[in-house]
């Protein structure tokens, strides 16, 4: 297979702006899609519903997040409680209205969480780095504290907790405890799809390069007009967004339940900090390989060191996963902050003059 | 060649008239006197020199013109409004460009990210065409590529255009900040030291580019510079800082003759 540009000329701006202007990418990408399409029917349910669902639902998250800190260089801790939002807020709106098709719902919850993201977003402005960090920690424990104090958020269910509706569209079960795995992975897919394709056009327009212009020096970026405020806020509402649907996703789709204070807390948090760090800052490939990899990797140890007669208890897996994933992800912070994504590059430039070196 | 050109049309400012003026202007920053009772013009049209040894005030008075700094006292007057605090994006938005001294680029972004960069104002499809990046919001992305690339062009840095910018040697570097504040097709362009640390084939290419900039599109330039022979090669009038203090003001070979300027320069004790 031959991975090159040669041969493949841009008559017009339109083809140079394309985002994958190289053919072999775009073909890349139709097979990627269509092997996604083909992978629940062959994957076996254990690795749907253990892999695959929370993959889909939580890269939409690391996109979100790689929004505001790839793209706009502002650091958030709140991504769970944001998440939370989404999945609280489709579940009110479901229940209140019941009629209105639920995939609806999902993305509707993503104004929800926006706003929320929006006003908390707001001492951005005023702070950076570290004290951004902790003031979107405040928004991420004030969140999981109404999450379990406001019973109203889950219709006073007794358990505190939400239990996911069957919903259904075109008369197949889509939530709720009769869906098949099949199509939950189906719905979510297409949630992706659709998703990163909208953040793949936002990040390479006008909105997009302010986002970067901001991030990279923001006196300058002030200088060409663009309103910090203004382009921070919106930062954090498109990233909220994202993180809203995907808590949506990953508690109807994924969970078909939630308590909140157990899966919206710091720890998710972090966990997808991590993802965009480990995948690659800035980028929507690297949001994938993140994601991935902080989904399939405590799989991976908890069930693959067995297999290969290595002894660990669920409880060791887990803390060896933190602990490899702390240790990448501070490695990475001072090596490649581009993260797996750059690896990715690489490989590509080396098959693009494959077989010289150069 | 380059295609943009600034909008005279609007301004009403015709050329060899008064487009900014700077009037007793004083900067402190605590117990540091910045800037010292400073006044002077810059007319329509005209290459203004900003001269002086380090620490004179020269990108302070830049700083106060586009926003970054609030004088304490004096004001300044921008096409015939005085002017209360101005935010840098409001500066941005009446006309006025600028580079500064250490370059400020985008440096994750490619050469023509940055660019792109500098047409911002320009551009004002909204968040739902950009979220489907068709339609009006890929007509307005292509009518601005276009005009980037005649900058690109205008600049001879087409081979850099796809290569994020911190990776650029210097001189380069400092091209492409010109090229982005030519995007913003400014009426007033502030050069912070354009030329420094430039070997002299890249100097020269510079100052073609300033020339050329000023004489085809009338482009008010401002322009601080240590090398003495640039700028009395490229600019019509030159005013000298010292100190914070304006010590001369005029046509290059006035200030050149003068001989509070010549200590200055020569280091004189006073
Ligand atoms: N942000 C600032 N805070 C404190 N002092 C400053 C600041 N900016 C400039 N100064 C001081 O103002 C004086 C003039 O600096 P500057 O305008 O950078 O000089 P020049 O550009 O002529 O070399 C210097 O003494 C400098 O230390
Ligand atoms: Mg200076």
């Amino acid at each position: 297979m031959f991975y090159r540009e040669t041969g493949q000329f841009k008559t017009n701006y339109a083809d140079d702006m394309a985002i994958f202007p190289i053919r072999q990418d775009r073909i890349g990408i139709a097979i990627i899609i269509a092997i996604a399409l083909i992978l629940p029917f062959v994957a076996s349910d254990f690795v749907l519903k253990t892999i695959l669902l929370p993959f889909l639902a939580l890269s939409v998250a690391v996109i979100g997040l790689n929004i505001l800190t790839g793209y706009t260089g502002l650091i958030s801790l709140g991504s769970a409680g944001f998440m939370g939002v989404g999945a609280y807020a489709c579940y009110k709106l479901t229940t209140l209205f019941p009629e209105v098709n639920i995939i609806i719902w999902i993305f509707a919850s993503g104004f929800f969480a926006a706003a929320v993201g929006v006003f908390f977003g707001l001492p951005s402005l005023r702070i950076k780095g570290l004290y951004l960090a902790v003031a979107t920690l405040a928004a991420q424990f004030f969140l999981q504290w109404a999450f379990v104090r406001i019973p109203w958020l889950f219709n006073y269910n007794p358990s505190g907790a939400i239990e996911v509706p069957l919903r259904t569209l075109f008369g197949v079960p889509i939530t709720g405890p009769t869906a098949e795995l099949e199509v939950k992975y189906l719905i979510c897919l297409g949630f992706v799809i659709g998703m990163t394709w909208l953040a793949s056009n936002l990040v390479h327009g006008r909105i997009g390069r302010s986002w970067m212009a901001v991030r990279d020096m923001d006196i300058a970026a002030e200088l060409m007009g663009i309103k910090l405020l203004n382009a921070k806020l919106l930062a954090f509402a498109v990233s909220s967004f994202f993180c809203g649907v995907s808590g949506a996703l990953f508690v109807f789709l994924y969970l078909g339940g939630a308590e909140a204070g157990t899966e919206f807390a710091i720890r998710l948090s972090f966990l997808i900090l991590f993802a965009v760090i480990i995948g690659g800052t800035g980028s929507m490939i690297g949001s994938f390989f993140g994601t991935a990899f902080i989904v399939a990797l405590p799989t991976i140890l908890k069930f693959g060191a067995p297999a290969i007669g290595i002894a660990i208890t669920g409880a060791t897996a887990e803390k060896i996963v933190l602990m490899i994933i702390g240790a990448l992800t501070i490695y990475l912070l001072i090596v490649e902050p581009h993260g797996l994504a750059r690896l990715w590059q690489i490989m590509k430039q080396k098959l693009r003059v494959w077989p010289f070196p150069y | 060649m380059l295609h943009v050109s600034p909008n005279t049309a609007t301004t009403g400012i015709a050329k060899g008239e008064v487009l900014l003026s700077v009037e007793n202007v004083s900067l402190r920053f605590g117990g540091v006197k910045a800037i010292s009772d400073v006044s002077f013009d810059i007319l329509k049209g005209e290459v203004r020199a900003i001269i002086g040894p380090n620490g004179a005030g020269k990108t302070s008075m830049l700083n106060c013109i586009n926003g970054f700094y609030f004088p304490q006292e004096g004001h300044i007057t921008y096409k015939g409004v005085r002017r209360q605090k101005v935010r840098p994006h409001e500066a941005a938005s009446s006309g006025i460009a600028r580079t500064f001294q250490n370059v400020a680029l985008f440096k994750g972004m490619t050469t023509l990210d940055n660019i792109m960069t500098g047409r911002t104002l320009k551009m004002n499809v909204g968040l739902f065409w950009q979220l489907l990046r068709h339609g009006p919001a890929m007509r307005e992305e292509i009518e601005h590529r276009r005009k980037v690339e005649d900058i690109i062009d205008f600049l001879e840095i087409q081979a850099i255009r796809k290569i994020p910018v911190g990776k650029l040697p210097y001189g380069l570097q400092k091209r492409v900040e010109l090229g982005r504040a030519l995007a913003m097709e400014p009426e007033l362009l502030l050069l912070d030291e354009p030329m420094a640390g430039m070997n002299l084939e890249e100097k020269e290419d510079m100052c073609r580019f300033i020339l050329d900039v000023n004489q085809t599109f009338g482009t008010t330039i401002a322009l601080i510079e240590h090398d003495m022979g640039v700028v009395m090669d490229l600019s019509d009038r030159v005013v000298v800082l010292e100190y914070g203090r304006k010590i001369a003001d005029g046509t290059p070979d006035v200030v050149k003759a003068d001989q509070k300027v010549i200590d200055a320069y020569l280091g004189v004790a006073h």
